[in-house]
């Protein structure tokens, strides 16, 4: 359950930000998550749901966008499906992902009245 | 304006941030990870299931390395000091993380740890996760290199099931290999499992109850061993005092 740890960081980081921009109420994140990273979309928002209570992000909207995984050979760019093996048919290199392991904080929108 | 949603509030202001959300736990893990390298020590985060047979390995591991290097770790558990108070009676210097009911290792548990650590002289220094699949793959720890203890008596599935662990891991130890004679289980079938999630798959048998394995286990170590920098002998920790050590540079702590 570390969805928890995660929602904890994310509200931190959000605390932070609107302190940086004079933001006053938050009304909505968009994170991005990969499929790959290790993250459960359900827990992310029932931890996000529980612990924006009496935070800066009270009442806000958690918009997750999510990412699916993909691989490709780095030497020559050319794809690995996901659940065959990870090594590039032509050139024998380990694949490398591409995308799917983000945690990321994309962008946050708030009331900001001096921005 | 509001240009994101178009709800035409003047107040909303969109604030671009894309940065990961665990940003602080990676600056506390590169915090961690030069302490490590300038103290010439190689860490390894050791994960796996509980009961995988990490701290057997560690147990089976001092034996065989017998006085010839300086080994220490740090062990999470959730409630007990029985991992720890195992690995000092084997002869590995370590002291107990204990987590509550947190199912994860963080940088900054492990960076408490070693400003209370006992010794500073360890030449590989094991930090033994939480028996867990799922949440210690996620957060770095300033290590070297992953290690995921898997036992034969998992199954060779785990792997697909728990993709995220094995696709972050720079070895997988197989565990307990002496039990194959008794079960049905097909060592074949794990490299393959292990070759679809992890690009460079690379796996040792071991078993701590006979031996088997631990003198390959012991050379995987010893080649990712760090060449000595000198700083060992002015780097010292006070402890009982947080923040008293001396640091090189860009090895800046968090503000109190």
């Amino acid at each position: 359950m570390h969805e928890y740890s995660i929602v904890a960081s994310l509200i931190d980081r959000v605390q932070q930000e609107a302190l940086a921009h004079g933001g006053t109420r938050v009304h909505r994140l968009h994170v991005k998550i990969g499929e790959l990273a290790g993250v459960e979309i359900d827990l992310l928002k029932t931890a996000f749901d529980t612990f924006r209570e009496k935070t800066i992000c009270d009442g806000a909207e958690l918009a997750i966008d999510t990412v699916s995984a993909a691989w490709a050979c780095p030497t020559c760019n050319r794809s690995v499906a996901k659940g065959a093996i990870l090594r590039c048919d032509a050139c024998g290199q380990p694949a490398r992902m591409i995308h799917g392991d983000e945690i990321i904080l994309e962008r946050i929108e708030m009331e900001a009245p001096n921005v | 304006m509001c240009e994101t949603c178009g709800c035409g509030d003047p107040e909303i202001v969109p604030i671009e941030v894309r940065e990961r959300i665990l940003s602080d736990n990676d600056a506390q893990a590169a915090h961690n990870r030069s302490h490590f390298e300038h103290l010439g020590v190689l860490s390894i985060n050791l994960m796996g299931s509980p009961g995988a047979g990490k701290t057997a390995v560690l147990e089976a591991t001092a034996k065989a390395v017998d006085g010839r290097l300086k080994l220490g770790a740090v062990s999470g558990d959730l409630a007990t000091e029985r991992d720890a108070d195992r690995l000092n009676a084997s002869g590995i210097v370590s002291s107990t993380i204990t987590t509550g009911s947190a199912c994860h290792l963080d940088a900054r548990l492990v960076h408490h740890a070693l400003h209370h650590f006992p010794s500073n002289e360890s030449d590989i220094f094991f930090i033994e996760n939480v028996g867990n699949l799922v949440c210690p793959a996620i957060y770095d720890l300033g290590q070297a290199a992953n290690v995921v203890a898997l036992s034969v008596t998992e199954g060779e599935d785990k792997p697909l099931k728990y993709p995220v662990m094995f696709q972050k891991a720079d070895l997988v130890l197989l565990t307990k290999v002496d039990l194959i004679p008794h079960l049905d289980f097909d060592v074949g079938a794990v490299e393959d499992a292990l070759s679809r999630v992890m690009p460079q798959a690379r796996m040792l048998r071991v078993s701590a109850r006979t031996g088997e394995g631990i003198d390959e286990w012991l050379k995987w170590l010893e080649e990712r061993r760090p060449a000595r920098t000198g700083h060992r002998a002015h780097h010292h920790h006070h402890h009982g005092d947080e923040h008293a050590h001396e640091h090189a540079q860009e090895h800046q702590h968090e503000p109190q």
